[in-house]
C-alpha cells in the first residue's frame, strides 16, 4: 500500500469529543513541533456546546511557514466514534489513521488505501489508572506520546513544556511525563517508527510568537490606552474580553495603591456594552467593546448616535458565520456591510482589517488613536479564524516614544484664553471639530450632546441648511479618515501580471500560498491587501491597472466588492469574486482552483480577435 | 413655553452661594415644555438643590434618554455638560461616563417610558451595579411627546384623556429599585418642592445608586379626572412618611418644620440627613420593613412619598471595581502603557 512520505509538510487532524480534556494535549503536540523550529498552524473546529459533541483540532505542519488551512488530512487521530465515518473519508489516499483499538472494529470500518495504526488506548489507561477522570485525561497525553514516536517529535521538548507548565507542581509534572513515556514506549515497541510523516528539527520559526488574535487584540487595547471595557459574552469574542481582564490584572495595577487603572463591566447585553463604551469615551477615557455579528446588530442604534454626536468608540467585531445566530463557532467575513453602514440614516464608519494576531495587536492600538482623532466609531474586523486560534506571527512591537494622540480636545487654558469653542465648528477644514471633556471649565466649553440635529455650536436646530452643513462636514471628515487608516499593501508578482487580486483579513495566509502555487503554474498575479475603510485611491488605481481583478473573500454576497463598487469609481465589470463561505477557513487549494479556472477562461483569445 | 430669551444680566443683589454663584447661574435654556408641566418644577428643584449644596455647575454631568423628561437637562445647569442619549439607554451611557471620571456628580434624568418600558433592563442593571448617581424618573404615567399613550407605570383602571381604561398592571419603579439593590430610594411629587429639594440634595450627597421617583403630572395628556397622575389625585393621595433636612459638613440648609420625632443618619461623606417621621414606626433603614410597608400602603391606594429607604454605608461601583483615585480619563501613556520591554517579555513567553 502507498504510504505518504513527508518531512515537515503534512496535516494532522485530531477528532475528539468536547469536554474530554483533549484541547490542552493537542496544543501540547503543536507547541512541541514549534519548539523544534518547525512552523505549525493549528485550528480548533468546535461546536457551540460544552460537553459531548464532536470537536476537531487540525494542525498543519509546514516548513515554508504557510499558515492557511491546506485542506485534506494526512494523519487522522480518530478518538471520536461519533464521527468515525466522516473522519475516515477525509484522509488522503496513502495517509494514516491512528485510532483506539481497544474494541475490535469490522473491516468495513476501514479503508484499503489508508495505513492503520491501532493502539489499545482505553485498555492501557484502564490497566494503569483507577480514577475515571485520570483515565480520560491521560489517554490524551498517552496518544501524544505515541505520536511523538511515530512522527519523530523530540520528546524532550514535550517534557520541557510540561516542566514550564507545571512549575512547582511536582506530582502533576511527574504523572504527565509518565503518561507521555507510556505512550511513546508502546509505540516504539509495537509500530514502525517513524512512519512516513516526520518532523525534522528546523530553524524556520525564528523569533516568531505563537498567540491567538483575541489575546493579541486585548494586549493592543492595553497598550493603546483603553481604560474602560464593557462587553457581553458571545462566541467568538468572549475570550478577547477575558484576555483584557487577565492582562489588566498583570499590567494595569497601580503598584503604590494596589488599585486598578481600568474598569471592566460585563454588561447585561450588547446595548449596554456599547452605551458604557460611548459614555466613557464622551467623558475622555478610551473605551471599547468586543462582540460578534449578533452584537453588532443590537448595537446599531448606539453606533448611529456615536457617528452623529461624534463620540469616539472602538468596536472589535470578531466575526462568525451569519446571519442570525448563524454558525456561532465557525468563521466568516460577513459583517463588512453591516459594520460599514451600521445604523439608520446616512452613516459610514471606519473599518480596520487585521490579517493575523500581530496585526490585531497593532490595529487595536491604532483604532484608539483613530477614534480619538476622528471622533467616530472605529471597527476592528477580526474573525473567529484569527481570533480563537493560536497563530505563528511576528513578535508584537511597541515604540516607547509613541504618545497617545487624544485628538482635538480643547483645554482649560485654551478656553480661558478665549478661544472660540463650537463643538461642531470645522476650524481646520478637515471636518473634525474640537471637543471638551465634561468639567473642564466653570463657564466655558460646556455643550449639550445629542443625537438630534444641531448647528455648529451644538444648539438644537432642525433647519435644512444647518443639517446639510453638518452632514457635509461629516463627509469631509470621512475624507480625512482616508489619509489616516492603514494603506493597502501591494504584493507584486515576480513577472508581468495581467491579473490582480484583492484580499483582506484572515484570508491572508491562504492567499499568500495560493499566489505562490499559481505563480508556479505560470499564472502571475499582483495582489493587494486592503487594510482599512474608507478606501484610498491606491485601490481604485490598482483595479484600473489590471483588466481583471479577483476579489477574494469569506462571505456569500461579495461584501468587500460591493463596498468597493459603492464607494469608489472602480469599474465593477473588472472584478471577479472568489467566495468561500461554508464556515471553514478558506484554503489555498480553493483559491488556486477558482482563480485557475477563471484565469484559464480569460486567457483564451476570443475568436473575433483572432479573425481581425 | 415662551420665546423670550432669558436676560443675561442678573440683579446685583441676587444672593451668591459659597462658591460665588447666584441661583440664576444654575439655570439652563428656556424650557420648551408645556406651561404648567411638572417636569419644569423638577428642573427648578435641581437648580435649587445644586445652588444650596454649593456645587460648581461644571462639576455636574447631566444625562438623559429620550422623551419630554429627557429634554429637561437642557433647561437646568447650562454650564454643565449634557448628554441626551438614545431612548432608554441613559443608564449605560452614564455608567460609562462615571467610570471615566469618578470626580464629577452624575445626574440621570429619565421618564417612565424611558425607564419602565424600553429602558427597564438598563434601569435594573444600573441599580444593581451601584453606579454613584442620582437617578430621577419624572413619572407622569403617559407618553407625552407622542401625545398621550399609556406608559408602563400607569395604574390599572386609570383612564386616558381619550377615555381608554388601562388594563395592564403598572410597573412599580420604587419596588423594583428596592429589590434591585438601590441604596437610596425616594418618592416625591413635583408639586411639593419643599419635600423634593432636600431629597435631591440627599441623593447627590449619597454615594451609590440613588433613585428618586417623582410623580410629575402631564398637564397636556394626564391631568384629567380618572387619571391617577393628575395634580388633584396626587395631592389627595399623597402620604409622606417623613420630612427631610440635609446637613452638609458646612451648614444646615432647611429647618422650618414643626418639631416631631427626629432621626439623624450620617451618610458616607459626612453629610447628615435629619428625618422627621410623619408615619409612626417608619424606619427608612430597614429594607424588609420598608418593602412591606410600601406594599401595604399601595394596596390601600396611597402614594407614599419621602425618603423611603437609605443604606448610609453604601458602596459604589468604583469601590467594587477597586479603581484608582485619579479619574481614568486623566491617566496618560505614562500610567497606562506598559513599555516595550514588557512586551518583549510577553513575546518571549509566547515561543
Amino acid at each position: 500500500m502507498k504510504q505518504l512520505q513527508a518531512i515537515n509538510d503534512f496535516v494532522v487532524k485530531f477528532s475528539n469529543v468536547n469536554g474530554s480534556g483533549s484541547a490542552s494535549a493537542n496544543e501540547l503536540f503543536a507547541r512541541a513541533i514549534l519548539r523544534m523550529g518547525v512552523p505549525v498552524s493549528p485550528r480548533n473546529i468546535f461546536p457551540s456546546n460544552i460537553q459531548g459533541l464532536p470537536t476537531w483540532y487540525e494542525v498543519r505542519i509546514n516548513e515554508s511557514g504557510y499558515q492557511g488551512r491546506r485542506g485534506g488530512v494526512d494523519l487522522m487521530v480518530a478518538m471520536n466514534p461519533q464521527t468515525w465515518d466522516a473522519d475516515l473519508k477525509e484522509i488522503e489516499s496513502g495517509g494514516y489513521l491512528f485510532y483506539d483499538s481497544s474494541k475490535p472494529l469490522p473491516k468495513s470500518k476501514f479503508r484499503d488505501d489508508v495505513n492503520v495504526v491501532g493502539m489499545p488506548l482505553t485498555e492501557i489507561c484502564n490497566a494503569t489508572y483507577s480514577d475515571p477522570r485520570q483515565r480520560q485525561l491521560f489517554k490524551n497525553i498517552i496518544y501524544v506520546g505515541a505520536l511523538s514516536a511515530l512522527l519523530e517529535i523530540d520528546a524532550g521538548e514535550i517534557e520541557k513544556l510540561f516542566s514550564e507548565q507545571y512549575k512547582g507542581k511536582e506530582a502533576l509534572l511527574q504523572s504527565n511525563i509518565k503518561a507521555l513515556r507510556l505512550g511513546r514506549d508502546y509505540a516504539l515497541q509495537h509500530f514502525t517508527c517513524p512512519a512516513g510523516l516526520r518532523v525534522k528539527r528546523s530553524s524556520n520559526v525564528g523569533n516568531k510568537v505563537f498567540i491567538d488574535g483575541n489575546s493579541a487584540t486585548a494586549l493592543g487595547a492595553v497598550y493603546g490606552g483603553a481604560t474602560v471595557c464593557a462587553w457581553y459574552p458571545i462566541t467568538p469574542s468572549s475570550s478577547l474580553a477575558e484576555a483584557f481582564i487577565r492582562y489588566c490584572q498583570k499590567l494595569r495595577v497601580d503598584p503604590a495603591s494596589g488599585k486598578n487603572r481600568y474598569a471592566i463591566i460585563q454588561a447585561e447585553d450588547e446595548l449596554a456594552s456599547i452605551g458604557i463604551a460611548i459614555g466613557a469615551n464622551w467623558n475622555g477615557a478610551r473605551a471599547f467593546t468586543a462582540t460578534s455579528g449578533p452584537g453588532i446588530s443590537l448595537m446599531t442604534e448606539f453606533i448611529g448616535l456615536a457617528y452623529f454626536a461624534e463620540i469616539p468608540v472602538v468596536i472589535i467585531d470578531v466575526q462568525r458565520g451569519g446571519p442570525s445566530t448563524g454558525m456561532p463557532t465557525r468563521t466568516q467575513q460577513s459583517d463588512l456591510l453591516s459594520c460599514a453602514y451600521a445604523s439608520h440614516g446616512d452613516t459610514k464608519h471606519v473599518l480596520l482589517f487585521p490579517e493575523d494576531p500581530a496585526e490585531c495587536f497593532e490595529l487595536a492600538a491604532q483604532a484608539f488613536e483613530l477614534a480619538d482623532r476622528l471622533q467616530t466609531p472605529v471597527f476592528v474586523m477580526s474573525d473567529l479564524d484569527i481570533g480563537m486560534n493560536s497563530r505563528l506571527c511576528n513578535p508584537l512591537q511597541w515604540d516607547d516614544t509613541r504618545a497617545y494622540d487624544r485628538g482635538k480636545v480643547m483645554t482649560y487654558a485654551e478656553l480661558e484664553a478665549g478661544k472660540d469653542f463650537g463643538r461642531y465648528l470645522d476650524v481646520d477644514g478637515d471636518g473634525i471639530a474640537y471637543r471638551t471633556y465634561p468639567g473642564t471649565h466653570p463657564t466655558r466649553g460646556a455643550y449639550f450632546t445629542r443625537g438630534t440635529t444641531k448647528d455648529r455650536y451644538a444648539r438644537y436646530s432642525e433647519t435644512g441648511p444647518d443639517y446639510v452643513d453638518n452632514v457635509q462636514r461629516l463627509l469631509r471628515k470621512f475624507e480625512t479618515a482616508k489619509t489616516l487608516v492603514p494603506k493597502p499593501l501591494l504584493y507584486p508578482a515576480d513577472k508581468p501580471a495581467r491579473f490582480g487580486a484583492i484580499f483582506y483579513g484572515s484570508t491572508s495566509p491562504a492567499m499568500q500560498e495560493a499566489l505562490d502555487v499559481l505563480a508556479g503554474r505560470g499564472i502571475h498575479i499582483n495582489a493587494l491587501r486592503v487594510r482599512g475603510f474608507p478606501f484610498q485611491d491606491e485601490i481604485a488605481d490598482f483595479v484600473a491597472s489590471h483588466p481583471w481583478v479577483f476579489v477574494v473573500e469569506q462571505n456569500r454576497d461579495a461584501q468587500l466588492k460591493t463596498l468597493l463598487v459603492n464607494e469608489t469609481k472602480i469599474n465593477a465589470s473588472r472584478l471577479i469574486s472568489v467566495l468561500h463561505y461554508d464556515g471553514t477557513p478558506i484554503t489555498a487549494r480553493f483559491i488556486v482552483d477558482q482563480i485557475a479556472q477563471h484565469a484559464g477562461a480569460r486567457t483564451v483569445v476570443p475568436l473575433k480577435k483572432v479573425a481581425s | 413655553m415662551t420665546y423670550l430669551a432669558k436676560p443675561r444680566l442678573h440683579h446685583p443683589t441676587l444672593a451668591k452661594n459659597k462658591v460665588g454663584y447666584t441661583r440664576r447661574d444654575y439655570e439652563g435654556k428656556i424650557s420648551t415644555l408645556c406651561a404648567g408641566c411638572g417636569h419644569d418644577s423638577i428642573s427648578a428643584a435641581i437648580v435649587q438643590a445644586c445652588w444650596e449644596l454649593n456645587i460648581e455647575p461644571h462639576r455636574v454631568a447631566k444625562l438623559s434618554g429620550i422623551g419630554c423628561s429627557s429634554k429637561t437637562p437642557d433647561y437646568f445647569l447650562g454650564n454643565s455638560h449634557g448628554f441626551n442619549s438614545v431612548h432608554g439607554r441613559m443608564p449605560s451611557v452614564l455608567t460609562g461616563a462615571n467610570l471615566a471620571n469618578r470626580d464629577l456628580i452624575y445626574m440621570g434624568v429619565s421618564g417612565d417610558g424611558d425607564s419602565a418600558s424600553i429602558g427597564l433592563g438598563q434601569f435594573a442593571h444600573c441599580m444593581r451595579r451601584g453606579v454613584n448617581m442620582v437617578y430621577i424618573v419624572e413619572n407622569n404615567g403617559v407618553y407625552g411627546l407622542t401625545k398621550g399613550q399609556f406608559s408602563a407605570t400607569a395604574d390599572k383602571g386609570s383612564k386616558s384623556k381619550r377615555g381608554v381604561v388601562n388594563t395592564e398592571e403598572p410597573i412599580d419603579m420604587i419596588g423594583l429599585a428596592l429589590l434591585l439593590g438601590a441604596t437610596f430610594v425616594a418618592r416625591s411629587f413635583s408639586g411639593d418642592k419643599r419635600q423634593l429639594v432636600p431629597l435631591i440634595e440627599a441623593a447627590i450627597e449619597h454615594r451609590g445608586a440613588a433613585f428618586i421617583d417623582v410623580i410629575s403630572p402631564c398637564v397636556a395628556f394626564n391631568n384629567h379626572p380618572g387619571s391617577t397622575r393628575s395634580y388633584d389625585y396626587v395631592r389627595e393621595h399623597n402620604e409622606a412618611v417623613n420630612r427631610l433636612d440635609v446637613i452638609t459638613g458646612r451648614e444646615e440648609i432647611t429647618a422650618d418644620y414643626a418639631p416631631g420625632e427626629v432621626t439623624e443618619i450620617t451618610q458616607h461623606d459626612g453629610s447628615v440627613l435629619r428625618l422627621r417621621k410623619l408615619a409612626s414606626d417608619y424606619d427608612a433603614t430597614d429594607h424588609v420593613k420598608v418593602m412591606h410597608y410600601l406594599q401595604q400602603r399601595a394596596a390601600a391606594g396611597e402614594v407614599v412619598t419621602g425618603l423611603l429607604y437609605l443604606d448610609p454605608n453604601a458602596a459604589d461601583l468604583h469601590s467594587y471595581l477597586n479603581t484608582v483615585d485619579t479619574p481614568l480619563n486623566q491617566l496618560t501613556e505614562r500610567e497606562l502603557c506598559p513599555r516595550a520591554v514588557t512586551l518583549d517579555r510577553i513575546n518571549a513567553s509566547l515561543r
